[in-house]
């Protein structure tokens, strides 16, 4: 049990052509008249893990929620490896949020539930995954009692139960305490090793430079930025960036 | 206790019919959604008579069903008091499982859920607040005269219930009797709920906060 792994071998992967480089050109979200994010060009590759930067408001969780699906571009392409995204490419992806939704059920049955809803319900993977994040001992205990760190301990476990090939995490540590940070960040770099790309949300620039492989820096639903991350934090190129890193102030 | 018998079986099928389709309705999003809602919603207020005369209207001897020779039995109680409170059970399984549904929405978007497994899910979830939903419907149930004694008859024996032996006893004048019937019914109705709240009671503290 201790050497299963999570997120590795990934059997869809095996039939279908890997889902990376991400090609996104001219994508748009408008709501009420606004347009929330706009002209959005982006290339991500396989193997960094990429940090999405930016102030309130700049379209982060906007931006992560168009590339996973969950709502539709008002404009724009985007293409998966060259195909769209469809039902297919959406099942291969995975997302953990800010708040962590979690059935009101077992913290086992969380994972169960998704495990069953791909096809095969597998108490030993479940357990493992269980075992990986540290929630062994709480396996029978209602999700929901679960304090928040654990929460979206388990949050994360959920999601790599679908062995994504693309992880989104929209903030998942905010507002928890150190302990758990670090746990996540390490299944984080775990899943990353094993070959899950890694879009991640984070007002944290700490965590930011502890992660990063690239920064997307977003500023008024726009890219204002996407460098390699050692780039990025020793030399900003744009003005929006230098500001946010320096912690200035711009209204 | 044929009140009991045929008003819990008419909840339970109510249930059976009025939850799934309560929580398709919190799920999915159409043309006419709305003009559904306020239709369903209307149905709550069904008159208990009105369902009766259809009822008898399609199971008399005359009628379509009339073969089935349903008419004056339980069954045709039963069917009667489920095509009453079935609109309510949807209506208000709706509104318990859009709150929860606009909580789960995203989450079972990202899991690439089908519609089937989010209805399933959404009922099991919000299976606690489901029991009052059922309440809701077995008080209409048991409480309602007019379909029963259309579709019944109020044959001794055979047909009468709680309901309609009190109306019988009032106009006949027994008005001790019929207090008295009425007193054992509302006995029976604060027994079941305090049954089902106690067991919701328990199981919520057991399942989840």
């Amino acid at each position: 049990m201790h050497e299963a792994r999570i997120g590795t071998a990934m059997p869809v992967a095996a039939r279908a052509p890997a889902l990376m480089p991400l090609e996104v050109r001219g994508l748009a979200y408008e709501a009420g008249g606004a347009a929330l994010v706009d002209g959005i060009d982006l290339t991500l590759t396989a193997g960094e893990i990429t940090i999405v930067l930016g102030a309130n408001g700049a379209g982060k969780s906007l931006l992560l929620r168009l590339l996973h699906g969950l709502i539709p571009a008002s404009r724009g392409e985007m293409l998966w490896n060259g195909s769209p995204l469809d039902r297919m490419v959406r099942a291969r992806q995975a997302m953990v949020f800010q708040k962590p939704v979690l059935l009101r059920r077992s913290v086992a049955a969380n994972i169960d539930f998704v495990l069953a809803a791909r096809g095969g319900r597998d108490a030993a993977r479940r357990d493992a995954l269980l075992h990986e994040v540290g929630l062994s001992d709480h396996a029978g205990q209602p999700a929901r009692l679960l304090s928040g760190g654990e929460q979206q301990r388990l949050a994360l476990a959920r999601a790599l139960a679908t062995r994504p090939e693309v992880l989104f995490l929209d903030e998942p540590t905010a507002s928890l305490d150190p302990a758990s940070i670090v746990k996540i960040e390490q299944m984080v770099a775990a899943a990353h090793g094993v070959g899950t790309k890694i879009v991640f949300v984070t007002q944290d620039l700490g965590q930011a430079r502890r992660l990063a492989g690239d920064v997307v820096f977003l500023s008024r639903g726009r890219v204002a930025e996407h460098s390699p991350a050692e780039e990025f934090f020793a030399e900003p190129a744009s003005e929006a960036a230098r500001d946010y890193i320096s912690g200035r102030i711009v209204i | 206790m044929l009140s009991l018998r045929v008003s819990l079986t008419a909840t339970a099928l109510a249930c059976l019919i009025g939850l799934p389709l309560g929580a398709l309705l919190a799920v999915a999003r159409f043309r006419g959604r709305n003009a559904l809602l306020v239709l369903v919603n209307a149905l709550m207020g069904l008159p208990p008579v009105v369902v009766g005369l259809l009822v008898y209207l399609h199971l008399s001897r005359s009628g379509p069903l009339g073969f089935l020779g349903l008419l004056y039995t339980p069954t045709a109680m039963i069917v009667a008091q489920t095509i009453l409170i079935t609109p309510i059970v949807v209506a208000l399984s709706r509104q318990v499982l859009d709150d929860l549904h606009a909580e789960y929405a995203e989450q079972f978007r990202s899991l690439c859920l089908g519609r089937g497994q989010a209805v399933f899910a959404l009922i099991w979830d919000g299976r606690y607040s489901l029991m009052t939903v059922g309440l809701a419907g077995f008080g209409r149930a048991v409480a309602e005269v007019g379909a029963v004694i259309v579709v019944g008859g109020n044959i001794d024996h055979l047909t009468r219930v709680m309901t309609t032996a009190i109306a019988l006893e009032t106009s006949k004048g027994d008005l001790p009797l019929a207090l008295g019937l009425g007193l054992i019914l509302m006995t029976l109705a604060l027994a079941v709920n305090a049954m089902v709240h106690g067991l919701r009671v328990t199981a919520v503290r057991y399942a989840h906060a």
